[in-house]
């Protein structure tokens, strides 16, 4: 299958994120795949008129695209023009070539969430113009339009993430390379349900400071980072903390809330990124399917049930109370 | 004859270069950075921690140097100064992403050039193919495991790379247990070994302790078969050193804040060695597709308009100038400013040139792994990583630090609680600047007059040694 991956209105974290694969290094994944890549503009050998000639093949439909992958925002600016990025040597907006071999393409996929939602460089007054492929924020439409299908029939696959891990990425490949990667396993927002049916909750180490609301305070606390320090982490759709980033990471490990950025809009959360928005003491953005009562009964109890252990090194940044020692075995 | 190259790959975003071709020489070069997004622009009226989720994402490749300027800012701000666990914490999460990108540039943007058709003549072509080759090289399947073992490191420090949020203005905000501490000491000493083995053949001292020219030749004949020894004997055929030279001004704002200074100096050489002085750093628009007032403004207070209409205008990068003068930025230029002797020597015969920023960027590798190692050493677990502050409501302040391309600097100005203005320079807004008000060409359009042009040529391979060994970022060009 041929793959071909452009750039436009994000920052080549992406690909700079994939190239950390763990499994194997991604160019021997792809051969291993059955994936021949066509161009990378990180990656690849032809440049200039060398490309050029190349990327015309795959858009005119000389060279069949089995997979585009698009990585960042389509920048629509100024005034619609596209001139915010312009391909270099063609003097052509960015945006009519992604639509062009989008029209090829037999898979096309968003790579991270500019290029699904819009994402970062459509935050603040957007001055770009900034929208996904098919979807322009939450809203389904972006540059290719709601109801684009690529030549399979897919609509446009959302792996987001700012950036995505990449195992996210080359799983999605294989399972379509493959032919595994079915409608039914994309959800509601176009994302691969292979890491998005998760939340970055599951696996949290965090997660017996989140069982006695156990709460960090500033940061380098290792207490839980929902109740001050902004993490949606128990609403957030991924799976980071079962698949550890760079070998040990992840976003809550790295002492940080989770911002949610599988999740179109979360450029602009309506709050400073590090504080929880509290109504009356209670945050606002409750565990997802939790109904807000049990949550509130639930926190008020387990707070109460607080073992000192887990109360004092919520606000240390090393275990200053360690686990008692006891027998396990039954008597 | 006039060439258009672009869309030119194997750097870090988007670039087009614009040659004016005569006798088989470019007479005339003009650098496009043809894509923007706005961040000054995003940045406006939003809290001013906030600016710590949104910089990274300038750039995947230096996230961390972002967030690194973005929080010294913050931290002058806001009077706070990180412990020493804090400091060395976030010295080695930016030693980790410099380095790396020095490794990315070296096996994946730069050398694969030397296996193109062009070269097919040359002795060294068929094993530089077998090991450089694009995409199938030996080498490559080679340095990205390396290169993805040695950021397990950001898994530890930094949560994930890119785009961290564990480097805060206090320090670090995740506190290295006593394990993890072996563990990093472990994965550092593995780093090494590859380094060793593969691009070095020597070990790291040997490379670091090279004072000559001369030195250096001798060593590339004790040491062939390594990669770094296959890449000079390239560059000694091919006249690397005589290709590319700019200005030979060479700014750093001082790489690796230590508590008894920078392990690598600040200052600007141009002949001879003068103290950094940042007022005296402007930006000028006048080439640019921006709009504004004043054709040249102090970044703290300058202005990010797009006027994609600008009849002046033939890029969306500013001209960063130093005392009115253009500037070359990157590793060369921080051992020039730190004195390396070897550094020194090779830029005393032949200038600031294509082989010279290649070999700076692996003495690096040679130099700072064993720093690495000492402040991993250092880390003192169960004594703070972080300290803590109020940001005033009214504020301004600066971040200078060096990126693995160099000088970057975040001006930042806090009025009422939120970001008024908020100004970026990155390394390759100085490198590959356009013309400024007076029509002096950026460093990049000086280094490329007089790149030869074969004939019939229709990528120059010259120019593509010339542009990629300033391992440009250009999505942190224009941010």
């Amino acid at each position: 299958m041929n793959l071909l991956w452009l750039q436009s209105g994000g920052c080549g974290g992406c690909t700079m994120s994939l190239l950390c694969s763990e499994a194997r290094d991604p160019l021997g994944q792809f051969r291993d795949a059955g994936i021949d890549l066509l161009w990378h503009p990180a990656l690849s050998e032809p440049t200039a008129a060398e490309a050029l000639d190349l990327l015309e093949g795959c858009a005119a439909g000389r060279t069949p695209v089995d997979i585009l992958c698009i990585e960042g925002a389509m920048l629509r600016g100024p005034h619609g023009s596209g001139r915010f990025h312009r391909v270099s040597g063609t003097g052509r907006p960015m945006t009519e070539w992604v639509a062009r071999l989008a029209a090829q393409a037999r898979h096309t996929l968003a790579i991270g969430t500019c290029a699904a939602y819009g994402g970062i460089p459509a935050a603040g007054e957007n001055p770009a113009e900034a929208c996904g492929l098919q979807y322009d924020g939450a809203i389904r439409g972006g540059l290719l339009g709601a109801s684009y299908r690529s030549r399979s029939g897919l609509p446009v696959i959302n792996v987001a993430g700012c950036p995505p891990h990449p195992g996210w990425v080359i799983d999605t490949l294989a399972a379509l390379a493959a032919g595994e990667l079915r409608e039914e396993d994309l959800d509601a927002l176009g994302r691969p349900r292979l890491y998005a049916d998760q939340l970055v909750h599951h696996g949290c180490a965090r997660n017996e400071y989140y069982e006695f609301k156990a709460s960090a305070e500033k940061p380098s606390d290792l207490g839980c980072l929902m109740e001050n320090l902004g993490c949606k982490g128990t609403q957030a759709h991924a799976d980071c903390n079962l698949r550890p980033w760079n070998g040990e990471g992840s976003c809550t490990r790295g002492g940080y809330a989770c911002v949610s950025c599988t999740e179109p809009g979360f450029e602009e959360p309506g709050h400073p990124f590090a504080r929880t928005p509290k109504i009356a003491g209670i945050p606002i953005g409750l565990p997802t399917d939790m109904p807000k009562a049990w949550f509130v009964a639930l926190a008020a109890l387990s707070k109460s049930a607080t073992p000192r252990r887990v109360r004092e090194n919520a606000t240390a940044d090393h275990l200053v109370v360690t686990p008692a020692v006891r027998r396990t075995g039954l008597k | 004859m006039r060439l258009v190259v672009g869309p030119f790959n194997r750097v870090e975003g988007d670039l087009e270069v614009t040659l004016e071709v005569e006798a088989g020489v470019v007479r005339t070069a003009w650098v496009n950075s043809p894509m923007f997004r706005g961040f000054e622009r995003i940045l406006s009226g939003k809290d001013p921690l906030d600016a710590l989720v949104f910089v990274p994402r300038i750039c995947g490749i230096c996230s961390v140097a972002q967030s690194s300027a973005c929080a010294q800012a913050l931290a002058a701000a806001i009077g706070v100064e990180a412990p020493e666990n804090g400091r060395l914490a976030a010295n080695l999460v930016l030693a980790a992403e410099n380095l790396a990108d020095h490794l990315t540039h070296f096996y994946l943007f730069f050398m694969p050039d030397f296996a193109r058709e062009a070269y097919r003549a040359r002795p060294w072509f068929d094993g530089t193919t077998e090991r450089f080759r694009a995409v199938t090289g030996s080498a490559a399947a080679e340095a990205l495991p390396a290169r993805m073992e040695f950021l397990r490191l950001m898994g530890f420090l930094a949560g994930k790379w890119p785009h961290t949020l564990s480097i805060q203005p206090g320090g670090s905000g995740r506190a290295v247990q006593a394990s993890e501490r072996i563990r990093l000491i472990a994965l550092l000493r593995r780093f090494r070994d590859w380094l060793e083995c593969v691009l070095f053949g020597a070990t790291l001292e040997e490379v670091a302790a090279l004072e000559k020219a001369a030195a250096l030749d001798a060593w590339c004949e004790a040491h062939p078969g390594s990669d770094f020894a296959r890449f000079l004997e390239i560059a000694r055929d091919l006249d690397l050193h005589r290709l590319g030279r700019a200005t030979d001004r060479f700014i750093s704002y001082g790489a690796y804040p230590l508590a008894q200074g920078h392990l690598f100096r600040a200052g600007v050489w141009d002949g001879g060695l003068h103290g950094l002085d940042p007022g005296a750093i402007s930006e000028d628009i006048s080439h640019a597709w921006l709009a504004g007032d004043e054709p040249v403004s102090h970044p703290c207070s300058g202005v990010t308009a797009p006027d994609a209409d600008n009849a002046g205008g033939y890029t969306w990068c500013k001209a960063p100038r130093w005392n009115g003068r253009v500037m070359e930025t990157g590793a060369l230029a921080r051992q020039m400013v730190h004195g390396h002797p070897l550094i020194r020597d090779l830029v005393a015969h032949d200038g600031g040139n294509v082989a010279g920023r290649v070999v700076a960027r692996l003495l690096e590798l040679a130099l700072v792994v064993p720093e690495m190692e000492r402040w991993a050493r250092a880390l003192r677990p169960g004594e703070p990583f972080c300290s803590h502050g109020e940001l005033p409501r009214e504020a301004s302040a600066a971040g200078l630090v060096e990126a693995a391309r160099g000088a970057l600097g975040h001006w930042l100005e806090v009025s009422a609680g939120r970001i008024r203005n908020y100004q970026i320079i990155a390394p390759t807004t100085w490198n590959f600047s356009p013309r400024d008000r007076d029509g002096m060409p950026g460093a990049l359009e000086q280094a490329l007059a007089g790149t030869p042009v074969a004939p019939g040529e229709r990528v120059p391979v010259a120019v593509q040694h010339v542009v990629r060994s300033f391992d440009p970022c250009m999505v942190c060009t224009v941010h």
